[in-house]
């Protein structure tokens, strides 16, 4: 028998520009992440926030970022010098890793060619998110423990005991989606949501498990250790918490990976729940803009998407306050995890009478 | 063909993983190369307030992490097993086709969970998820004067006098 290997050279070339583009676009929010965060900082608290570099404050964050190389790499005598540099490493990568299986619009024709926005469809989507997440908790771990500081190392166990905490309720309020999905594909759980409006009802997931939205939403700031869950690295009392040994760019990894963290979770967050590159109206949109510029609207619908829930972790910072250790641990256990089981039967009990009498 | 480029999906998580892996170099490097190292005993020690670090801080800590751990471990795992069954149960043709098959899978499914739930009251009781609480002190200072009369002056209400200064007069001297 013979084999014959087709490499097709430009399949190569637009995966290569893909993940270029994605790994890009990571990194351009999460850089101006970090200048939004001041900017709404400033206005909610009635200030103007950075304005000196660039127009208006636009090249703050070139500025921090040739700072961050600039200055002078501290690794103390004392620490455990490898796992001090894996640690940042591992925490900026798993940031980084998760947007791989994300949709990022529909596929779209460009020169001539039908490209998939999404660098990999793998039918276990939802549980490599699952993984990566869990995955980054590592990168703090390892990071905290290796300084070899007091600080750290409370910082480091209060995020690993706080993210393996939240990470149960997150996976049962996402088995409650999964029951009316059935698929693990986010590329199918997307498209299941097409459109708005389907057979009388919202087609987004949201409309249908508001409650495990909820859930997943504050695991979703618990994992990416926002305020106010932000105990790992609680400046009040922990000095800089699992960072206080950090200098330079590795300090500028750890705040780096959180900002991804951040873009990577809204995103996953607009896919699964609010309907990802779907929107109002696509229908007809696609028939009237083609096969170009259609699924364009549509990435940038779930930019819009993410770029909200990105300014509404912002917007929660500066609203509530942090919570204490025994109220996070109580939140979490007492409270999510009750809440997603009940809401799983909740769901079960409905599908099931809905499929028996209707 | 779909896939014309021979890459699995998981080839090309692999693919991802390079990419991410070469930025993390290449910015460890410019790091390298840009930032001055004029390092100094003092500037290596371990950030302890300003005082010298005593003792490593490698130090076994409260186990009750490892209790929380432990319990994570088994919701984790029991929570791989509902993934593909949710799945399963998902599939509309399954459900509408028989009824009863519906009603049979919820109810493994919940015998399950409530296994799960058993453990987690288990643990509730126990007390492993009990965490200290700060009690509130409230701070006493032995004076001679009653309580009574910090009372009163607490719910004193402030009132605001009228302001009648001959204003025009004031300006007309400056």
């Amino acid at each position: 028998m013979k084999l014959a290997i087709v490499i097709d050279g430009y399949y190569f070339l637009e995966k290569f520009g893909l993940i270029t583009v994605i790994f890009a676009l990571s990194l351009v929010v999460a850089m101006y992440s970090t200048l939004a965060e001041r900017k709404i900082a400033g206005f909610l608290q009635d200030r103007v926030g950075p304005n000196r570099a660039g127009w208006g404050g636009m090249l703050q964050p070139l500025a921090d970022g040739v700072k961050m190389f600039l200055k002078e790499e501290i690794i103390p005598a004392e620490s455990s010098k490898f796992l001090f540099i894996v640690g940042p490493s591992l925490a900026i990568l798993t940031a980084c890793i998760g947007s791989a299986v994300i949709p990022w619009g529909d596929t779209i024709v460009l020169f001539g060619r039908t490209v998939d926005l999404q660098v990999t469809d793998i039918n276990v989507g939802v549980l490599y998110i699952f993984g990566v997440v869990s995955l980054g908790v590592y990168g703090i771990m390892i990071g905290g423990w290796a300084s070899n500081n007091k600080y750290s190392l409370m910082g480091a166990i209060r995020a690993a005991s706080q993210n393996i905490s939240y990470e149960i309720a997150m996976g049962l309020s996402i088995i409650a989606l999964l029951m009316m999905t059935g698929s693990l594909s986010l590329r199918d759980i997307t498209n299941q949501q097409h459109g708005f409006w389907h057979e009388g009802w919202f087609s987004w997931n949201f409309f249908s498990q508001p409650l495990g939205f909820l859930i997943f939403l504050v695991c979703a700031f618990a994992e990416t250790n926002r305020t106010p869950f932000d105990l790992p690295e609680c400046e009040t009392e922990l000095v800089g918490g699992y960072h206080t040994e950090y200098s330079s760019m590795k300090l500028g990894f750890y705040l780096f990976s959180e900002y991804i963290n951040m873009f990577v979770s809204s995103a996953v967050m607009s896919t699964l729940y609010f309907g990802g590159y779907n929107y109002p109206g696509m229908d007809w949109v696609m028939e009237h803009a083609g096969p170009t510029w259609g699924p364009l609207v549509g990435v940038a619908a779930l930019l819009g998407k993410i770029f909200f829930f990105i300014f509404f972790f912002m917007w929660v910072r500066w609203t509530v306050p942090r919570f204490r250790y025994d109220q996070l641990m109580n939140l979490g256990w007492k409270v999510l995890i009750p809440l997603a089981i009940a809401n799983i039967v909740a769901t079960g009990l409905w599908m099931t009478v809905k499929a028996t009498y209707f | 063909m779909s896939n014309p480029s021979q890459v699995t999906e998981f080839g090309k998580i692999l693919l991802f993983l390079i990419t991410g892996s070469v930025f993390v170099l290449i910015a460890f490097f410019t790091a390298r190369l840009l930032s001055p190292r004029k390092p100094t005993p003092e500037k290596l020690l371990s950030y302890e307030c300003g005082e010298e670090p005593t003792g490593s801080s490698w130090i076994q800590f409260n186990p009750r992490f490892y209790v929380i751990a432990l319990v994570f471990l088994l919701f984790d795992v029991e929570m791989v097993f509902i993934f593909p069954w949710s799945t399963i149960y998902a599939q509309q043709p399954l459900l509408t086709a028989e009824p009863a098959w519906g009603w049979l899978c919820l109810t493994e499914m919940m015998i399950f969970v409530g296994i799960l739930l058993l453990g987690l009251i288990y643990v509730w009781k126990k007390g492993d998820l009990e965490w200290v609480k700060p009690a509130p002190i409230t701070p006493e200072v032995k004076t001679g004067i009653p309580p009574a009369a910090y009372d009163r002056l607490n719910q004193q209400t402030y009132q605001v006098r009228k302001f009648d200064a001959p204003v025009k007069e004031l300006e007309h001297e400056r």
